[in-house]
């Protein structure tokens, strides 16, 4: 279910203050985030974040298309496996 | 025989089905257009008057998106999440479940025929 209205977008406090400081500054350093939860609000446009997908930090570039879009949505969590070339059991039939 | 956004025309069924067989109008939409237009949903395709068939096509030009320019956004929309490189489009390109379902069974609409795997019989 989509949030309220009522309530705006979330984005982690923290976050926001940073962005605003390097806003301030003039300056574009990545920011290191777990805040995967965070709404990317046009304001982060410009910006680059370090994602953290539970293992490493994904460099994320905000661009003006991801705007709405949870930071979390691009530094995927998973894994991708694919069996490929299992020759040994080929030859059992 | 009418002929409505592009190349539909459904003969000899009730105005509210026929609609239905444009790309992007249901059963709902089918109601609501004859609604607005004053309509009858029982006319069929072939008694339509003109007036009625002209009606009909104003408001879905108005006020729908039917057709091409409906497939158009859908597949823009799929490509800008492609584009951005975020999950749900990274699961388009794969061709597989978007919404989190499972994939370890089911999810054949989205990925398709199995695919026999080398080696697995006994």
């Amino acid at each position: 279910m989509a949030r309220s209205i009522k309530k705006g977008p979330y984005i982690e406090e923290r976050l926001l203050t940073k962005v605003r400081k390097m806003e301030a500054e003039g300056t574009k350093n990545v920011i290191k985030t777990w805040s995967r939860r965070s709404t990317i609000t046009p304001e982060l446009i410009g910006y680059t974040f370090a994602v953290h997908n539970g293992k490493k930090f994904i460099p994320v570039y905000v661009t003006e298309n991801m705007v709405g879009h949870k930071l979390g949505e691009f530094s995927p969590t998973r894994t991708f496996y694919s069996h490929s070339g299992d020759r040994k059991t080929k030859v059992r039939k | 025989m009418a002929r409505l956004a592009g190349v539909d025309l459904p003969k000899n069924k009730r105005m509210g089905v026929a609609l239905t067989y444009i790309y992007g109008i249901g059963p709902t939409k089918a109601k609501q257009i004859l609604k607005d237009s004053g309509v009858s949903p029982d006319t069929k395709t072939d008694e339509l008057a003109d007036s009625e068939i002209s009606a009909i096509r104003n408001i879905i030009d108005k006020e729908h998106k039917v057709e091409g320019d409906l497939r158009r956004d859908i597949s823009m929309s799929i490509k800008r999440l492609m584009d951005i490189g975020a999950y749900r489009g990274l699961r388009h390109r794969k061709g597989l479940p978007v919404r989190g379902q499972r994939t370890h069974t089911n999810g054949r609409t989205r990925k398709g025929p199995r695919r026999a795997i080398a080696g697995k019989k006994k």
